[in-house]
């Protein structure tokens, strides 16, 4: 269990985390959304007890994370940037952070197997791959056996192998139980993993949902319909209650009707339809939705990338 | 069973009370991070061998033109004098240990497992003095017997048991520790390799300089910045604008522990 409550971070004049709350419970997986430099690393630093709160507190299992006596067998940590000493073999990497908390032998051995890592483990950490790399970060973060796991972006720059083997991992450890925070700016990938889901944006918080919620909501269908007799048309759909746009001539939008619906009443007054064309919104879209909002209130658009990529420096 | 109940049968391990930070673990830590890097051996090795190699061919030299040299030159130290060159390859080690963290990323994992972090420093520091201290010594006694392999076959041989010898050889072994872990300090201080290992370099041999173009009126001070604070406890034979050696050290000391009560309070409020 994850509790932020009115998190707050700022490096000089600038607001990475905006009075955050949120709540992450147990035995779910829960994607932390948002687009990049929304303030999920800094937000999971802060979780882990790295970045000190500007306002605000966060607690893990209820306490504040550096107050365990076995941190690692509380949490286990994936960093976005890749938080091992370059000279050091893998097998070493582990065995430090072990040692600090009496893990045993047995256990780095274990999670060496458990990610895959057998074959290299003698090597030195510098001249891992990126998926390596990310392998390599997970082992560190399965060594205490956390019941909680929280992970930035652990798909990052991975290849498609790579992501899917990330995929299965996490569902294979939610299944056993444990609470997991992942952090991604890909809809679609918390769509395959996460349960619950909390969205962020320019640092404050969007929405605590579901991702069924999000699915729900995405799910309003458009109708497109190509006909000649589009002015006629569109009276007929209006006045049956559905919405329609229209962006070219010829061409109409229809929502709150189904394909069918539309395709009946065409027929019923001897319209020509020349298509008829259900379109799904994709969760993709619906998030795109949430979060363009929170960008565009407090920002012009044209500046958002470029502000957005001064604030992941900072944040970094 | 209801749908409130605990989850019970999630099958990982049940929890070890047995496991938890200690800090006899962190030094365990520490000391697998310090062995596990080829860099640490190769600037040990380096240092040791600069000591005894130089102490053989300061032996030699002396011994060979004894006559040629000053009283001061004959002092039993003098076959000591490669610390000058091992003082600045434990302290780069000593500052590399640190900031080789920071470089890499790799002090984001150390503080998520030890999220107290003083333990890290405490830890880091003792496994560094521990391992220096005794490599540092090894070197100093090393240089003084490879000095008096020669020596004595030109018949100017001294002995541990001369006053000041034992202070001086075992004292120089102390002296690079406290120069390593004043390097270390810096490291936790400045983040950085390359601004740790500058401002060590102009501890050690820019200071000294300074002072020196200033002059008379500074000596007083001079005495006590650290190099030459440390260099008067591991001299034998002492000149007489110089500290007393046990005054020197614990100069030297206080410089240490002042770098280190920074870093700490550093180390505690900064982002990691």
């Amino acid at each position: 269990m994850i509790e932020a409550r009115g998190l707050t971070k700022r490096y000089g004049g600038t607001t990475a985390v905006d009075d955050l709350s949120f709540t992450v419970l147990p035995g779910v997986v829960t994607g932390f959304l948002g687009p990049n430099g929304a303030g999920k690393s800094t937000t999971m630093r802060m979780i882990l007890g790295l970045d000190a709160p500007t306002a605000g507190k966060v607690t893990v299992n209820g306490r504040p994370y550096a107050e365990h006596r076995a941190p690692l067998r509380e949490v286990g940590a994936l960093l976005e940037a890749r938080a091992v000493h370059t000279s050091r073999t893998a097998i070493n990497h582990l065995r430090a952070m072990a040692a600090t908390t009496g893990i045993g032998r047995r256990r780095v051995e274990e999670v060496i197997d458990l990610v895959g890592l057998r074959e290299v483990a003698n090597e030195r950490a510098g001249r891992f791959s990126l998926g390596m790399g990310q392998r390599l970060g997970i082992a560190s973060a399965l060594l205490g056996d956390p019941r909680t796991l929280v992970l930035d972006e652990p798909a990052n720059g991975l290849d498609p192998e790579g992501v899917r083997w990330i995929r299965n991992l996490l569902k294979e450890l939610a299944a056993e139980g444990r609470t997991i925070f992942l952090s991604s700016h890909l809809m679609s990938e918390m769509a395959l993993t996460a349960e619950q889901l909390i969205v962020i944006g320019r640092g404050k918080l969007i929405s605590e949902t579901s991702v069924a919620e999000v699915i729900a909501s995405a799910s309003t269908h458009t109708v497109r319909v190509r006909t000649p007799d589009d002015a006629a048309l569109r009276d007929l759909l209006l006045q049956n209650g559905a919405s329609v746009a229209s962006s070219l001539p010829g061409r109409l939008e229809v929502t709150g009707m189904t394909s069918d619906e539309v395709g009946y009443s065409a027929a019923a007054a001897g319209l020509t339809l020349l298509e008829l064309t259900p379109i799904e919104a994709s969760l993709e879209d619906a998030f795109m939705a949430m979060t363009q909002n929170a960008v565009d209130y407090r920002t012009p658009a044209p500046a958002t990338a470029g502000a957005d990529a001064s604030l992941e420096r900072t944040a970094s | 069973m209801n749908a409130t109940a605990p989850q019970l049968s999630a099958p990982h391990a049940p929890v070890v009370p047995r496991l938890r930070v200690t800090f006899p673990r962190v030094m365990t830590s520490e000391w697998i991070k310090l062995r596990s890097l080829r860099s640490s051996w190769y600037t040990l090795g380096a240092a040791v061998a600069a000591m005894v190699l130089l102490g053989a061919l300061i032996g030699y030299t002396l011994g060979h033109r004894w006559s040629t040299f000053t009283p001061a030159d004959h002092a039993a130290s003098a076959a000591l004098d490669g610390y000058q060159l091992a003082q600045l390859l434990i302290g780069v080690l000593g500052a590399l240990f640190v900031t080789g963290e920071y470089a890499t990323g790799m002090i984001r994992s150390t503080f998520a497992a030890v999220p107290q972090r003083l333990p890290v420093l405490g830890a880091k520091t003792a496994v560094f003095a521990g391992v220096s201290l005794l490599t540092m010594t090894v070197a100093s006694l090393g240089a003084f017997f490879a000095s008096q392999a020669f020596l004595s076959h030109y018949h100017h041989a001294t002995s541990l048991t001369h006053q000041g010898v034992l202070r001086a050889v075992i004292g120089t072994g102390a002296y690079l520790t406290l120069i390593g872990l004043l390097g270390s300090a810096l490291g936790w201080i400045l983040r950085t390799t390359a601004g740790a290992i500058a401002t060590l370099v102009g501890i050690l041999l820019i200071v000294p300089v300074i002072f020196e173009a200033i002059g008379k009126s500074a000596n007083g001070i001079a005495e006590y910045m650290p190099a030459k604070a440390g260099v008067s406890f591991i001299t034998s034979v002492h000149a007489s604008e110089t500290l007393a050696p046990w005054t020197g050290l614990l100069v030297l000391c206080a410089w240490v522990t002042l770098a280190f009560v920074t870093a700490g309070y550093l180390v505690r409020r900064r982002d990691a």
